[in-house]
């Protein structure tokens, strides 16, 4: 069961691997050491938020402003948690414990379309071996790119700093084609946190009230696919 | 300093996973948190993207627009996220 987890979780570290390596090459350039970086992977284990903790480091903003980011950015995390938790509901605590650790955007997307295993036998040693594979791609790929980030050169080092939004819009762009009135939350939230730096907001600050405003249009344009 | 950072990442990063641990059995929210809930991450992924992408290159902000269209565009025709990356970075990459 473990190793149909890892086969299952390759295209994550294959996925993983590259995005980690851009992380570590921008956390070096942010001022982290290499220490820094690679725990931060460890620790925290959040593609989206190390990218925005490792931005905002090098903008100089404050530790809470980061911390607040992190959380509100995060907070997907609650619902994706729910939803798999949900599925679990028969397994110990034990168990749930590390699941709920290692979910991601990309290991909650593999284990959704995997839910029988959570009621076979060993079931959530499958569940394992996808977090596993991708939380040891993600910690290595960091640590790699903490490393090359010295040789790599400076026109290309540079032109990585897209990757970070790139991979947000990668993220965005699906749900987009599936639902329109995405787009428009994600439109507002954007116009929410352009407002907000132009007010003199710090970039912190404006993404936390962009994400917050702008995703409460949700409550209204969401409806009628809840009901 | 950073290491204030990385710890309180790392504790807010684990309270949205690991809480659903244990109340998921007893929980039952109001409709419109629901709403709001599912409509926060696409609220923040487009808080992340604009304005931020022009700070790309810090004085050329349209190479950093072009490099999203690209992005935009592959992500719309269904093509594999890491190379939606890849072919961003290249972008900017080839027109810096």
């Amino acid at each position: 069961m473990m190793q149909k987890g890892f086969a299952k979780g390759f295209p994550i570290m294959v996925g993983y691997i590259p995005i980690a390596i851009t992380y570590g090459v921008l956390a070096k350039q942010a001022g982290m050491s290499l220490t820094e970086l690679t725990l931060m992977s460890m620790l925290v284990f959040a593609g989206a938020s190390q990218f925005m903790g490792a931005n905002m480091i090098a903008v100089g903003a404050g530790a809470i402003e980061i911390i607040v980011a992190t959380f509100v950015l995060n907070f997907r995390h609650f619902v994706m948690s729910l939803s798999f938790m949900n599925r679990l509901r028969g397994s110990a605590l034990k168990w749930k414990l590390p699941m709920s650790m290692g979910l991601t955007d990309e290991t909650f997307a593999v284990t959704a379309i995997h839910p029988k295993e959570a009621n076979m036998k060993n079931g959530m040693f499958f569940y394992a071996g996808i977090m596993v594979t991708a939380y040891f791609s993600w910690v290595a790929g960091s640590f790699l790119g903490g490393v090359v980030g010295e040789i790599i050169p400076e026109r290309l080092s540079q032109s990585m700093g897209i990757a970070l939004y790139a991979m947000f819009i990668g993220l965005l762009v699906p749900s987009v084609k599936k639902n329109k009135k995405i787009a428009l939350i994600a439109v507002l939230a954007m116009l929410i946190n352009a407002l907000c730096v132009q007010l003199g907001m710090s970039t912190g600050w404006a993404i936390v009230l962009g994400t917050i405003i702008g995703g409460s249009a949700g409550i209204f344009l969401l409806k009628e696919e809840q009901a | 300093m950073i290491w204030i950072i990385i710890i309180g990442m790392a504790i807010v990063t684990m309270i949205p996973r690991i809480i659903p641990a244990f109340i998921v059995e007893k929980l039952q929210f109001r409709d419109w948190v629901n709403r709001w809930l599912s409509a926060i991450p696409y609220a923040a992924l487009g808080a992340l993207i604009f304005p931020g992408i022009m700070s790309v290159k810090a004085d050329q902000p349209h190479l950093g627009m072009f490099g999203g269209i690209v992005a935009i565009v592959l992500a719309y025709l269904g093509v594999h996220i890491i190379l939606v990356v890849i072919a961003a970075i290249a972008t900017v990459y080839l027109l810096t």
